[in-house]
């Protein structure tokens, strides 16, 4: 349906659950793809499944400079970037009370400011293309807040401020900004919690199940597309319903 | 006119869409040429890649004309 033959995108986080498929998706639509990751089995796995226009880049989102060069990286192996998909993300869950310096600040440095320097380093190619889609992966639980996750909350709320600024930034550019916000997905994170677990998250969403990564990589390919020229600075919600408030 | 004065004329009348008699000495990229604050940044960047040098921004930021222009990049350069 969406034709993205001949565009450049990159994939932070494509070795997990919903970042593979978006890649998949992507790749599908016709993209070159550049799937980056710290795991470097599954990202080769999912190349040599997806084909030619798959590229492994790896990278330590932890690692600020290397963040820096996998911009640079994804630009020497694709000729361009025309498409940044922020998925890659990580938790460190624990109580307000309990929670250490440490675990704030490495997932304010993955989630939030990998974010802003993977945004920074892709619009310069962006700018002088005058084209640019750049997706951020939020969360739910950036609008909601949830107990236990205050790091990872205040990074998916900052990474939506952050994507609706730069989008009124570029907009003149025809670049758009937009996020992505999933609920809970299906995905190997969430298998791990049991039925009652499960049976207490879904009391909240209408929908009764939880969503596929299929589910997400749809909404992604959707802002990625030509189509959503004129959807700037906003977040599409993909979580059955579950948090309408 | 010196090469480098026309290479930066070449760009900044390609950028803003301008006419080549307009950009002179004092023309003012905002005031005169009607860039606004993100083409003075695509300016900036287009000039480093032209001329294979860094603009720290806060020289960048005292690039207001032309004529600012073609003395900085030719000290620079």
């Amino acid at each position: 349906m969406f034709d993205l033959t001949g565009k450049t995108a990159l994939v932070t986080g494509a070795s997990g659950g919903i970042g593979g498929e978006i890649a998949r998706s992507l790749y599908a639509a016709g993209a070159t793809v550049g799937l980056s990751g710290t795991r470097i089995e599954p990202l080769q796995a999912l190349a040599a499944e997806l084909g030619d226009r798959a590229h492994v880049l790896p990278c330590n989102l932890s690692d600020l400079a290397a963040v820096d060069e996998l911009i640079k990286q994804a630009v020497a192996a694709m000729g361009s970037l025309d498409i940044l998909v922020n998925n890659a993300g990580i938790t460190r869950d624990n109580l307000f009370m309990r929670m250490s310096d440490d675990e704030w600040q490495s997932v304010i440095d993955v989630n939030l400011t990998a974010t802003f320097r993977l945004m920074r380093g892709a619009l310069r190619g962006m700018m002088k293309a005058r084209w640019g889609r750049i997706i951020n992966i939020t969360s739910v639980v950036g609008h909601s807040g949830n107990p236990g996750q205050g790091n990872y909350a205040a990074t998916k709320a900052g990474v939506l401020a952050m994507s609706k600024s730069l989008a009124q930034e570029v907009a003149s550019r025809n670049i758009t900004v937009n996020c992505v916000a999933p609920g809970l997905i299906e995905t190997p994170m969430t298998e791990k919690l049991n039925d009652e677990q499960r049976a207490k998250i879904l009391v909240g969403v209408p929908t009764g199940r939880m969503g596929k990564p299929q589910e997400v990589a749809a909404g992604v390919l959707y802002l990625a597309s030509q189509e959503a020229a004129y959807i700037t600075g906003t977040t599409l919600h993909i979580n059955g319903g579950g948090d309408m408030s | 006119m010196s090469d480098i004065a026309d290479r930066v004329k070449k760009i900044v009348v390609e950028h803003l869409g301008v006419e080549a008699e307009k950009v002179t000495e004092t023309a003012s990229f905002i005031d005169d040429l009607g860039a606004d604050s993100l083409d003075t940044v695509e300016l900036v960047m287009a000039f480093e890649e032209e001329f294979g040098i860094e603009i720290p921004d806060d020289a960048a930021e005292t690039i207001q004309t032309f004529g600012d222009a073609v003395k900085f990049i030719s000290s620079a350069a």
